[in-house]
């Protein structure tokens, strides 16, 4: 098995095209979205400039937007191989990415209100380990944006402005709202992942977790798959539009998760994708070859 | 399409309205958080005469070092204009400014300013930063970079056919007013609420 370095190596590459390279059931969305809209309108000229973005990105290797956000990685990993060691070997990644320009220093330390420089800082980048049975390494990496997670939205059920019970009608009108509130703040048209249950923390990255999913990626529960559905022709109903000018094309996709909770509550939490969904996943066999799934 | 050119003058921009889309070809300023700070503390006399009927932009360019000692701008897309609400109508008032460039849109405070001093806010495509930053010519000098970093600093950039549109114009029209109304009212209808 290869050691720590080759493992950065692998993440760099990884984390180079995220930040680059929309993947294309992304790209497929936003053309759809694009022909939707009414020919000349505001929000269809808004729509190419995105498109002609990501192509210009894509074709030089550069990062797609200047915020290259947030690294949060998933790994699976074989029995027994070293988390600490993986883990290591992905903060690195991210300092030697920063160092390339693949991403712009983007972590600042709270306490001292400084930019560290480096694209670290406690809590950067965020590194998930998940031992599995397989003897490859799967690594799925989203690059999260600011704007887009300062739009983000936590709920607690029964909510009766909105008319939410602790149901799954009531987990529907939050999802809805806090696309409402959004409008096109976090870089419409964007995707929405969401979690019901778990506590205010679970809930957050459970809901992170579900951006993950490919957008044509269909909810093997029925009642879920349903809503997301739903969601989608409702939020795509309200007129918002790329960048908020208004519009037909306001969400791209709905993924929606559920963890236990405690009797005692019933949270609702929402993460809003801008449309410049950076994800990349790679399946990496003890070879060291390289499958990009994304 | 309309195309503006930068500086410009008062009775130009007051006859841009919401919903317009507008390329804009000249000499523009940027800045952000510390700018719009430094900005409000004094009047500065060395960035005056680049604000003087331009515009400001919000971002944090990422920004190349030639060898020859001049830059060129890499990746330059909108930041979030809101957190400079609290400056932004004084900004424009003490500087002359004809137009603000950002995402997101900004609030009644600003809108007042556009309305009194005659400037409008422009809205950017977030996200786009390969895009915007080929539309950056040149970049003619640089204010603050010591002090406030690469990000904040004040870039005095020319660009060409910089794509825009009008969300907030002098007459006190916002787009994203109208959206956020018509979107709750819309919201209200899907899931029985309101009065
Ligand atoms: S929210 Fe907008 S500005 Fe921020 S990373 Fe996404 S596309 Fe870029």
């Amino acid at each position: 098995m290869a050691g720590p370095e080759q493992w950065t190596e692998h993440f760099v590459n990884v984390i180079a095209r995220a930040s680059s390279q929309l993947p294309p059931d992304v790209v497929d969305a936003l053309r759809r979205g694009r022909d939707a809209e009414a020919p000349d309108s505001l929000a269809q000229k808004a729509l190419d400039s995105v498109l002609r973005n990501i192509e210009v990105a894509k074709g030089n290797w550069q990062p797609i937007c200047q915020d290259t956000g947030t690294p949060l990685v998933w790994i699976h990993h074989p029995v027994g191989m070293s988390t600490r060691m993986l883990t290591a070997a992905f903060e690195e990644a991210v300092r030697r990415a920063t160092a390339k320009q693949v991403l712009r220093p983007n972590a600042v330390d709270t306490l001292t209100d400084r930019n560290t420089g480096n694209g670290a800082a406690p809590g950067i980048p965020t590194v998930h380990c998940e031992e599995w049975d397989s003897g490859d390494v799967e690594v799925h990496l989203m690059l999260k944006g600011g704007g887009c997670e300062n739009v983000g939205a936590q709920y607690t059920l029964p909510n009766p402005k909105l008319k939410a019970d602790r149901d799954l009608e009531g987990v529907k009108r939050c999802i809805l709202d806090a696309i409402h509130q959004a409008q096109g703040k976090g870089c419409a048209p964007g995707i929405i992942g969401a979690c019901f249950g778990g506590d205010r923390g679970s809930g957050f990255l459970e809901s992170k977790r579900q951006l993950l999913r490919p957008l044509p990626d269909r909810n093997p529960v029925g009642e879920l798959d349903a809503m997301e559905q739903e969601i989608l022709e409702k939020a795509n109903q309200l007129g918002i539009g790329p960048m908020g000018f208004g519009g037909k094309t306001t969400v791209l996709g709905v993924k929606v998760g559920y963890l236990g909770r405690l009797p005692a509550s019933y949270f609702v939490s929402v993460s809003y994708m801008c449309w410049a969904n950076r994800r990349c996943t790679a399946r990496i066999q003890p070879s060291g070859e390289v499958t990009w799934l994304d | 399409m309309a195309r503006l050119t930068l500086p410009c003058d008062e009775a130009t921009v007051r006859k841009l309205k919401v919903g317009d889309f507008v390329e804009l070809t000249g000499r523009m300023i940027t800045g952000r958080d510390a700018a719009h700070h430094w900005l409000m503390h004094g009047f500065r006399e060395e960035v005056a005469p680049y604000m003087k009927n331009s515009v400001i932009y919000h971002v944090g360019p990422v920004v190349k070092k030639h060898e020859d000692g001049t830059y060129s701008f890499v990746a330059a897309g909108p930041t979030t204009s809101a957190r400079e609400e609290p400056f932004q109508a004084d900004v424009i008032g003490r500087y002359g400014l004809r137009g603000v460039i950002g995402k997101g849109g900004m609030f009644a405070k600003t809108l007042a300013g556009l309305k009194e001093h005659g400037a409008v806010y422009l809205h950017a495509v977030g996200g786009t930063a390969q895009v915007l930053a080929a539309c950056v010519k040149k970049v003619e000098t640089v204010f603050q970079l010591k002090e406030f970093g690469v990000p904040e600093a004040l870039w005095v950039i020319d660009v060409e056919d910089f794509p825009v549109v009008v969300t907030m114009d002098s007459h006190g029209g916002s787009l994203h007013a109208e959206v956020e109304s018509a979107s709750r009212k819309k919201l209200e209808e899907l899931l029985g609420l309101g009065a």
